[in-house]
């Protein structure tokens, strides 16, 4: 990946993603999350008033970030991420993430990423920016 | 202003929690890296840890008798009483100085940066602002995590 090849407004691959009961398990276990809404349905509809399992904000921040760094491979590194949960989702949905280049900065080598999370209804419910800094 | 934070939770900005050290296997990233479906053989292999395998990194490890009834720990977060008690997250900002890498010992310390409040279309809003600055065993910068939590 050469800078020079690159414009604003070039997109990222997307990708969908459709987290199952049991990658939501694995994903709560590594970063040691004991919240029940996201493995107690029972628990996620009666006591929090959710419509189902949630799925965690920052699995979606990971998609960001696995967005930006799936696209970079190894031309360079992230210097800079940030991203917020804007609207919850539940078990069984399937999210896709995307993204597309809003600045270049030759000199720099700097290369800022828009990055989102949307629903099937094409809503935002993740979004982020981010920072790349290329080698080549 | 709407007047809720009084000096004395203004008096929390610049608090810092006790250091958490923790040390990164190579095989808690690969955990990490099947159950997120890294697809690069960098993360998968462990040789590398994806960005948001920080988060909670230096999470409180309490025992089962002392998590809540929803499952979660209480009185982590280090910070004051606020008169508004429905806390939201709002974003996180990473500045990332190097990956971490298994074998790493990487120490973690959460600051209060900032505390104040605005008026929202609902009611007012207090904003607490935190900083996690992780270093490693050299003392140098390893990244940087900025969180902001919305109380209303």
């Amino acid at each position: 990946m050469r800078i020079s090849e690159l414009h604003v407004g070039d997109a990222l691959p997307e990708r969908a993603h459709t987290p199952s009961n049991v990658s939501l398990f694995l994903y709560n276990a590594a970063v040691w999350n004991p919240h029940r809404i996201h493995y107690d349905e029972t628990y996620a509809r009666t006591a929090e008033h959710h419509p189902g399992l949630v799925i965690d904000g920052p699995l979606q921040g990971d998609w960001l970030a696995q967005c930006a760094a799936n696209w970079l491979a190894d031309h360079g590194s992230l210097e800079r991420f940030q991203y917020s949960n804007r609207q919850a989702a539940y078990l069984g949905e399937t999210l896709t993430s995307g993204g597309k280049i809003v600045a270049i900065d030759p000199v720099e080598r700097l290369v800022t990423l828009e990055l989102w999370v949307t629903n099937a209804a094409g809503e935002v419910t993740s979004p982020g920016v981010a920072t790349v800094r290329l080698t080549g | 202003m709407t007047g809720l934070l009084t000096e004395a939770h203004r008096a929390w900005i610049g608090h810092e929690t006790p250091a958490v050290e923790v040390e990164v296997s190579r095989r808690d990233i690969i955990k990490y890296a099947i159950a997120t479906e890294q697809v690069r053989e960098i993360y998968l292999q462990g040789d590398e840890a994806p960005l948001m395998f920080i988060f909670n990194l230096f999470g409180a490890l309490r025992p089962v008798s002392a998590l809540r009834e929803d499952g979660l720990p209480s009185g982590t977060s280090a910070g004051p009483k606020l008169p508004l008690q429905r806390v939201m997250a709002g974003g996180v900002a990473l500045s990332i100085h190097r990956p971490i890498r298994p074998g790493d010992r990487l120490t973690g310390v959460n600051r209060i940066t900032d505390m104040y409040e605005k008026s929202g279309r609902q009611g007012p809003l207090i904003f607490t602002e935190r900083e996690l600055r992780v270093t490693d065993a050299a003392g140098e910068s390893v990244l940087v995590e900025k969180q902001t939590s919305i109380a209303r």
